[in-house]
């Protein structure tokens, strides 16, 4: 019996060699239980090794293998060729982020705002270590959970539209990593993420389309996130005019 | 870093796939809506000018454009009633220890709601 | 950066005024649009007589404001932000100038007639 196959479409770009990204077509072997990764990699190896692109744990959970996978942003290690046969597959970059080299975008912006959301326990003051731990309970923890399941892959930007259009849009995982150390209870550092999460390319810029939390692969929910901390900021507003800052 | 490649965005990505869509259709139901808080506020200011204008204009509802349009109206202002109080659970999260409660628990209390408050209008409206 | 406290307060009014629509603008695009044309019931419960004494009560004008205020806002609220999302971005404050100044616009010609009836 002849060898099944499926016919992967490859964006291509070369800088210095290609004004225009083009579409390069490979036939891989079809095997069930094959990934998009693996069949990059199979090209890779065996047809064509000028393909550059990013992969790492090939199990979902470092984030480097994010691309577009007929036009869905997709972690290329959790996208099976069987859900895609007979296809053609296309196989593009993540979108709304410059690309560097076929299919490895440039993700300098994110990292900027990763840092910008300190994304980290802040305290007013450290416990001396002789105090013991930070405690803190099952129900504490199950308020941010969620929101630090984030692996930083970026399927989330490449699904939002408002990212899209406009870049200095802060963005769902920055917001929902933001929100993650917000609701911690060690956490102390609220004020200092207000000005990330309260200036006009915040939170403010997003209008729900709700896709970054359709395309999560760990059901983090940024667009949750993103809503909870309006309905917060909402809040603080009515507050603030209801009180002066000097009772709260 | 030196020609890195910006693919153009187009201003209809939201055609692209059928949760885009979804999202503009229920962003639009906010055109629809005010449209029909126009044509209502037209109505109050026929009632306050006096009785030939009010009869006038309720003549004009029973136009084929009328109908077309309050029929426009009315699936726009459900969708949005329908979306709006189906997200509530995403904006306001209610935990009972560990566990959040169940969507339904803050769902349906928004549709009992809306129910009774629109058979309490129409009773106001229509009981003589 | 500071705190774009403008954009918390559009968002706390579209927030009410997206409330205030969800539950009250479907039942009235029903009476307006189906219930008076059809109406199947006495002839004169729609005459301008019963409805004239029926919203010069003065908790009908002020139910009728809050349908004229928060709502409106609302929707202008989500043109606005639409229009950005559709290409319009670069004319971002004229476009809110707009919007928002269309609304009390809008709010205020309510209210003087709400008033007037």
């Amino acid at each position: 019996m002849a060898e099944r196959t499926i016919t992967l479409e490859v964006f291509r770009y070369r800088p210095g060699t290609d004004k225009e990204p083009v579409f390069q077509n490979y036939t891989v072997p079809f095997r069930d239980d094959w990934v998009v990764l693996d069949a990059l990699n199979y090209l890779k190896d065996q047809v064509d090794g000028s393909i550059s692109y990013r992969w790492s744990c090939r199990m979902g959970v470092c984030g480097s293998c994010g691309m577009m996978v007929n036009g869905t942003p997709k972690l290329t290690c959790a996208a099976f060729l069987k859900d895609y046969y007979p296809g053609p597959v296309r196989v593009e970059p993540l979108a709304n982020f410059p690309v560097e080299r076929d299919l490895i975008v440039n993700i300098t912006d994110f990292a900027h705002k990763l840092k910008e959301v300190k994304p980290f326990i802040i305290r007013r003051e450290e416990k001396p270590v002789s105090e013991g731990e930070y405690l803190q309970s099952p129900a504490e923890l199950a308020t941010f959970k969620q929101f630090s399941m984030c692996i930083n892959c970026l399927l989330c930007y490449a699904a939002c539209p408002i990212y899209g259009l406009e870049s200095s849009f802060v963005g769902p995982a920055a917001i929902a990593l933001a929100q993650r150390y917000n609701l911690d209870s060690r956490d102390q550092g609220q004020e200092e993420r207000h000005d990330v999460i309260f200036r006009h390319e915040g939170i403010w810029e997003c209008t729900f389309v709700g896709e970054c939390s359709e395309v999560c692969p760990k059901d983090v929910d940024p667009a949750g996130a993103i809503q909870q901390a309006k309905v917060g900021g909402a809040l603080d507003l009515v507050k603030s005019m209801l009180m002066p800052r000097g009772a709260r | 870093m030196s020609e890195a490649y910006r693919r153009p965005v187009s201003d209809t990505w939201w055609l692209k796939n059928p949760n885009y869509r979804f999202f503009m259709y229920r962003e639009l139901t906010a055109v629809f809506v005010l449209a029909f808080l126009l044509v209502f506020l037209y109505f109050l200011r026929q009632l306050a000018s006096g009785p030939e204008a009010y009869n006038a204009f309720l003549r004009r509802l029973s136009s084929p454009w009328s109908f077309i349009f309050h029929t426009a109206a009315l699936v726009a202002a459900c969708f949005h009633s329908s979306t709006w109080f189906n997200l509530t659970p995403k904006a306001v999260v209610v935990r009972k220890g560990e566990e959040k409660i169940p969507d339904a628990f803050l769902i349906t209390p928004n549709y009992v709601g809306w129910l009774t408050i629109s058979v309490i209008i129409f009773l106001i409206a229509t009981w003589s | 950066m500071a705190r774009a406290r403008g954009e918390a307060f559009w968002w706390a009014i579209f927030s009410a005024g997206g409330v205030v629509t969800a539950l009250l603008v479907p039942i009235h695009v029903l009476l307006l649009g189906f219930v008076i044309p059809f109406w199947w019931g006495p002839a004169d419960t729609f005459s301008y007589e019963r409805i004239h004494a029926l919203l010069s009560h003065p908790l009908a004008k002020l139910y009728l404001i809050v349908l004229f205020s928060v709502p409106v806002f609302h929707c202008m609220h989500r043109i606005r932000h639409t229009m950005y999302d559709t290409g319009w971005r670069a004319y971002a404050t004229p476009i809110a100038f707009l919007c928002y100044g269309g609304a009390l616009l809008i709010m205020i010609i309510a209210v003087m007639t709400i008033v007037s009836i």
